[in-house]
């Protein structure tokens, strides 16, 4: 079997720019391919329900720059999951242009660019639903049904390895893949040299993150993995980084429901028999991984939709009494909310995020409440309609100033409004689809497209 | 003595949409070894510190090549709905410092 070397610079392609000394060791190592991830689902369910990058250009280029450089003068493969964030059409589409842009800048010889586009019509979920496909929930969620459907506006599927292999084998230099299992995108290029689904997958998995699985903590620094049948070997590039057995293991069960099991098309990679050593003083070899197949072909869906316009305000509060008595005083306005506007819950909603008292955990703050100094809060309000939301956040926050508590002293005004303005935020979505669709053939949502980049 | 001083990481971090997963990993073996088998922490115990219903405790595992203990909370809304604060999950680890471990 022909060892595969792939280095990787950066967990999330574009959020932060990559660093390039440690990329350039890697570039040094004899590597076959260069592989990134580029999205993810911690942004939230608005960057995929609206359609927006969360990243700034400026980073996406930046990093998209020093990899197809460097992958054309090493004459190796290249390839981008998850394309601006979201990996939606706009995502594909917007690297793609970045590519060729660059392309074009430095009068690269023609190089063949694969697009693997992974968005799908709201409509075709809801054909294939009517179809009698089942489309399971994840993680305790129960399954779809057409009012989740109307709930969302935007539904990528996650592609696993299948697509990016067919297009290796027909001959990409370049790969700009739309929502990517991130391991899979790994996993590909491993799998088409005739590795193991369990060793394609475990370097895939510990090294989606890129320099994440090192040790001390440190991100955007390049990682090189090592795959030649006698195991998965992983080694840092920044000089005063290591790949250590507890790095990588601690690695393992990053960001994860179970530190054992990986889902991806076609089955799960298992953990549970990981053996982990220090080969030499940057690499840890890892073996003893497995891979279960799947009978069937689940294919993941993410989903998102709009929920609402939002509106936010700010206030501080210095005044020990009124601090001691929050919950009256935002008691007293939202009473007056309910007065105006009436019942909060019908047609708007409103939430009083303390920062100082317990804004970060919410139910989940189980400390009793010590007496803060100063609280600020930032008033919440959400509304179909954009300007009734700012109508009705003005009044929340500043009923905050008005606050009608029987023994308050500060009868001039009982907050610090920070600017008397209403904060236009971007509108409210909610991941509507976390969900697994049964296929029959696991390529079968995603199309590929060719084409050839350079002078 | 403290957890926090038992521990080289206690973090939190979202596991999918709808779940936070903790990770407790020790340094060592020994104070990773004292932590597993004080018996302190368990699925119901990680419940009632952070005052869920022990149903929203999805996975608890003893992860032991990295020293680790991990337990997985599900959100009560999925990441980034509104009225949401912590979008990445990543600031729910701290009760756990002060969690006495004999």
């Amino acid at each position: 079997m022909k060892t595969i070397r792939i280095i990787t610079p950066t967990g999330h392609l574009g959020t932060t720019p990559l660093e390039k000394a440690s990329f350039e060791r890697g570039c040094a190592a004899s590597p076959d391919f260069i592989v990134a991830d580029s999205g993810s689902a911690d942004i939230g369910p608005y960057p995929l329900g609206a359609d927006k990058a969360a990243s700034d250009e400026v980073w996406q280029r930046h990093d998209i720059e020093a990899m197809l450089l460097a992958a054309r003068r090493l004459r190796i493969p290249l390839i981008i999951g998850s394309a601006s964030d979201t990996g939606t059409d706009r995502g594909v589409n917007q690297y793609l242009r970045l590519v060729r842009e660059i392309a074009g800048e430095h009068a690269f010889e023609p190089f063949r660019l694969a697009a693997i586009y992974s968005e799908i019509a709201v409509d075709e979920v809801r054909r294939r639903l009517k179809d009698g496909a089942t489309i399971r929930g994840l993680n305790g969620r129960p399954d779809c049904d057409g009012s989740v459907l109307d709930r969302t506006d935007r539904v990528v599927a996650v592609m696993g390895a299948q697509p990016i292999r067919d297009a290796l084998a027909a001959g990409a230099d370049v790969i700009v893949a739309g929502r990517s299992s991130d391991c899979a995108i790994f996993a590909a290029p491993l799998l088409e040299a005739g590795h193991t689904l369990a060793d394609a997958f475990f370097c895939g998995k510990a090294m989606e993150c890129a320099s994440f699985c090192g040790e001390p903590f440190m991100g955007k620094e390049t990682i090189l993995g090592r795959v030649d049948g006698t195991g998965v070997y992983l080694t840092a590039m920044h000089p005063a980084q290591r790949c250590t057995p507890a790095s990588v293991a601690s690695h393992a069960m990053y960001e994860r429901l179970n530190p054992f099991r990986e889902y991806v098309p076609g089955g799960y990679l298992d953990m549970t028999n990981c053996r982990y050593e220090q080969v030499d003083d940057k690499t840890t070899r890892v073996t003893g991984q497995t891979f279960v197949s799947s009978p069937t072909a689940w294919i993941k869906l993410e989903g998102s939709g709009k929920v609402a316009e939002r509106a936010l305000f700010i206030v501080g509060i210095r005044d020990p009494y009124t601090i001691a008595n929050l919950d009256r005083a935002i008691g007293w306005a939202k009473g007056k909310l309910t007065e105006r506007f009436g019942p909060i819950g019908a047609g708007y909603d409103v939430f009083y995020h303390v920062y100082g008292r317990d804004a970060v955990m919410g139910a989940m703050e189980p400390t009793p409440a010590r007496a803060p100094l100063e609280v600020g809060i930032v008033v919440e309000v959400v509304c179909e309609d954009a300007a009734r939301a700012a109508s009705i956040c003005h009044i929340a926050g500043k009923n905050l100033f008005y606050a009608r508590l029987p023994d308050v002293k500060g009868t001039a005004g009982t907050a610090a409004i920070m600017s008397d303005e209403v904060l236009h935020a971007r509108p409210a979505y909610e991941w509507t689809l976390n969900h697994a669709l049964e296929v029959a053939d696991e390529r079968e949502l995603f199309r590929t497209r060719f084409e050839t980049v350079g002078r | 003595m403290k957890l926090v001083d038992l521990a080289s990481t206690i973090r939190s971090k979202n596991a999918g949409v709808d779940h936070i997963t903790f990770d407790i990993i020790c340094r060592d073996r020994k104070n990773f070894e004292r932590v597993r088998d004080s018996g302190v922490l368990d699925p119901a115990a990680v419940a009632r510190l952070f005052d869920v219903d022990v149903s929203r405790v999805s996975d608890f595992v003893v992860f032991e090549p990295a020293n680790a203990i991990k337990f997985t909370i599900r959100r009560a809304r999925p990441s980034g709905s509104m009225g949401e604060s912590d979008l990445f999950g990543s600031q729910q680890y701290a009760p756990l410092f002060d969690v006495e471990i004999p």
